[in-house]
């Protein structure tokens, strides 16, 4: 049972390998990290690092090689997965938040939100409630009913991350989620984070290049040569 | 849940309406090529209907009137009445030509027939049946002629006074029905060169003129500018009577060929229409595959327009079915459209055909199973590209 000591999110050597024989790539060499709930952290390295691949494996949308993953205290991956259904994984307990929204264009902003919701089980009515709670905290309230492609790309960033939270999951993985926006909508995108990590307890990993935005986490990563060391 | 198939298809519905437009066309052309089909059997089966016969005595050795020619005595009929079950037995000759109706050639087929007898128009739709023994005419409405109108029949008018409706030949050419007596001398008539010059060779022969026999030359003559011939009797058998044994029992006392409805029917409707119900069958093929084919296509190009969010879908837990039962169900939607399209266009454009052409509901049930199973398979393709996007696809390129 996870208490309040318990990371949302912890990882212990892991590794992932593409290929085999001569030609295999250690892509991570032993990743160890540890993110509190309500936390944010900056995750920064250059291009080819083991950033995606990291985000892969903690979006269980690759199978690390070895390693441990735990996620509110509970091992998830321990050599081999521990949960047999990796699609309801990340439906119901990591959230994503991607450079671009990704929105699904023939959506209304509030059935994006709500999509996730609804493919967990519950009611239309219910999901759609959710959602406009969501839109109405992020301040997107007022484009519920529009489709994506007629909002300004800081509100199909912030749209996309009450999407991320829909589900009320432990963890987000924002992949570069202030890369298509300026400063000022930059740091507003970081201070919503930081907002609705706290309001909702939820541990969030923000991969970035972006200079004007890394100076805002208290924690960084940094990963080179598929290492992770902590600032 | 809400349906993501009808949310796409309400997103970019004039893609989708426009391409079931163009879709809707070719199964309008499947639909009306079955109809043209329908059409040539109805046709043929309407010919046989419309003749009121159990059995069709015919020229023997032959698959006349209607497939081959076929030319018997005219007083035949008379013995076929003294045969056992014979109710009516009637004369009928049957040609097509061409007539002029307002500048315009018209293929016809003129049917020669006794008033009250099997071989008689059918119901009218205006006007009267033919009372006169000689020029007055029944024309089918498809031939255009209206009641008073005249006819002319090579060298004779004849007055349009009754017009019957779906009186056609097994082409699908309207009838004239006129009096047996003129239709024998239409059918046989020389021209006036042909008659002198036939009467010459006549009169050069000496067993028909012989100086001691005084009439016996016009009488030959005579005989031959008549005829006594017509193309086949019509019998109707009495109730309780199988058209079968009668039909058997004239052909083996008479020496001639009888048919019954449906020996008559396996010749008109198997054995004239054959060749071109294959070539319908296989055209029907062709466009069922050049359909799936295209409905094919344009689902995988959709599909593959949206790989982006199939892979987000995935990613933030979509089940692969829901994701396969949204490309299904826009595939069957567009041929949904489609069929409506194509229903609705072959049915404004089917009395535009010169031919017959019959849409039948069953036609258009079979035509949507079809639609609904092309569909289906039409959308595997998009379904394997869909399954097969990784949703780490979604996550840093």
């Amino acid at each position: 049972m996870a208490d309040n000591t318990t990371p949302a999110i912890e990882l212990r050597g892991l590794r992932k390998r593409y290929g085999s024989g001569d030609t295999a790539v250690d892509a991570l060499k032993g990743v160890d990290m540890r993110i509190a709930p309500g936390e944010v952290v900056g995750l920064v390295g250059p291009s080819g690092s083991g950033k995606s691949t990291l985000l892969k494996c903690l979006g269980a949308v690759i199978d690390p090689t070895a390693g441990q993953m735990l996620l509110g205290g509970e091992a998830i991956f321990d050599e081999v997965w521990k949960v047999k259904d990796l699609r309801t994984l990340r439906r119901d307990r990591i959230g994503f938040v991607f450079q671009a929204p990704y929105l699904i264009p023939f959506l209304d902003v509030t059935d994006n939100v709500a999509l996730l919701p609804m493919l967990a089980g519950k009611s239309n009515k219910d999901a759609r409630r959710r959602a406009l709670e969501l839109l109405e905290a992020l301040d997107v309230a007022h484009r519920a009913k529009a489709s994506p492609s007629l909002l300004s790309g800081g509100e199909q960033q912030r749209v996309s991350i009450a999407r991320a939270l829909a589900n009320n999951p432990p963890i987000i993985l924002a992949d570069e989620p202030t890369a298509p926006l300026d400063s000022e909508r930059a740091l507003g995108v970081v201070k919503i984070l930081n907002d609705m990590a706290q309001q909702h307890q939820t541990a969030i990993i923000v991969v970035t290049h972006d200079e004007k935005i890394i100076p805002t986490f208290k924690r960084i990563y940094h990963i080179r040569d598929g290492k992770t060391y902590e600032e | 849940m809400i349906s993501l198939a009808a949310r796409d298809i309400a997103h970019s519905w004039s893609k989708y309406v426009f391409t079931g437009i163009g879709l809707g066309l070719l199964i309008g052309v499947t639909l009306s090529m079955a109809g043209i089909f329908r059409g040539m059997v109805d046709d043929a089966q309407v010919l046989l209907r419309n003749s009121q016969a159990d059995v069709w005595v015919v020229q023997k050795d032959t698959q006349g009137p209607y497939a081959e020619s076929s030319s018997l005595p005219d007083d035949v009929y008379r013995s076929i009445l003294g045969m056992p079950g014979v109710q009516q037995a009637a004369n009928v000759t049957y040609f097509t030509m061409q007539v002029q109706h307002q500048g315009k050639d018209i293929r016809v087929m003129v049917v020669g027939f006794k008033p009250g007898q099997p071989g008689a128009p059918p119901s009218l739709v205006a006007g009267r049946h033919v009372t006169r023994s000689h020029y007055e005419a029944v024309a089918d409405v498809k031939a255009g002629f209206k009641l008073g109108e005249k006819i002319r029949i090579r060298r004779n008018e004849y007055t349009i006074v009754g017009l019957s409706q779906r009186t056609v030949s097994s082409g699908g050419d309207p009838m004239v029905f006129i009096p047996l007596a003129d239709a024998q001398a239409a059918q046989f008539q020389k021209d006036n060169d042909a008659i002198v010059s036939g009467r010459e060779r006549t009169a050069a022969n000496p067993a028909f003129n012989r100086p001691n026999v005084p009439g016996l030359l016009e009488a030959v003559q005579m005989s031959q500018t008549t005829s006594h011939n017509v193309n086949a009797v019509l019998v109707q058998v009495r109730p309780g009577w199988d058209a079968a044994q009668v039909a058997a029992d004239i052909q083996r006392w008479k020496h001639l060929q009888a048919y019954t409805y449906a020996d008559m029917e396996e010749i008109s409707v198997k054995k004239l229409i054959a060749t071109s119900a294959k070539q319908i069958g296989l055209f029907l093929v062709i466009l069922t595959i050049v359909s799936t084919a295209i409905v094919s296509f344009i689902i995988y190009t959709m599909t593959l327009g949206k790989i982006r969010e199939i892979a987000v879908l995935k990613l933030i837990g979509t089940r692969n079915s829901t994701i396969a039962w949204m490309i299904l169900q826009e595939s069957i939607g567009l041929g949904l459209v489609g069929f409506i399209i194509g229903k609705t266009v072959s049915t404004l454009w089917a009395p535009a055909f010169p031919k017959y052409v019959l849409l039948l509901p069953l036609d258009a049930v079979l035509g949507l199973l079809v639609i609904v199973v092309v569909c289906t398979l039409a959308s595997v393709m998009a379904i394997r590209a869909a399954l097969k996007v990784d949703p780490a696809e979604a996550i840093g390129g």
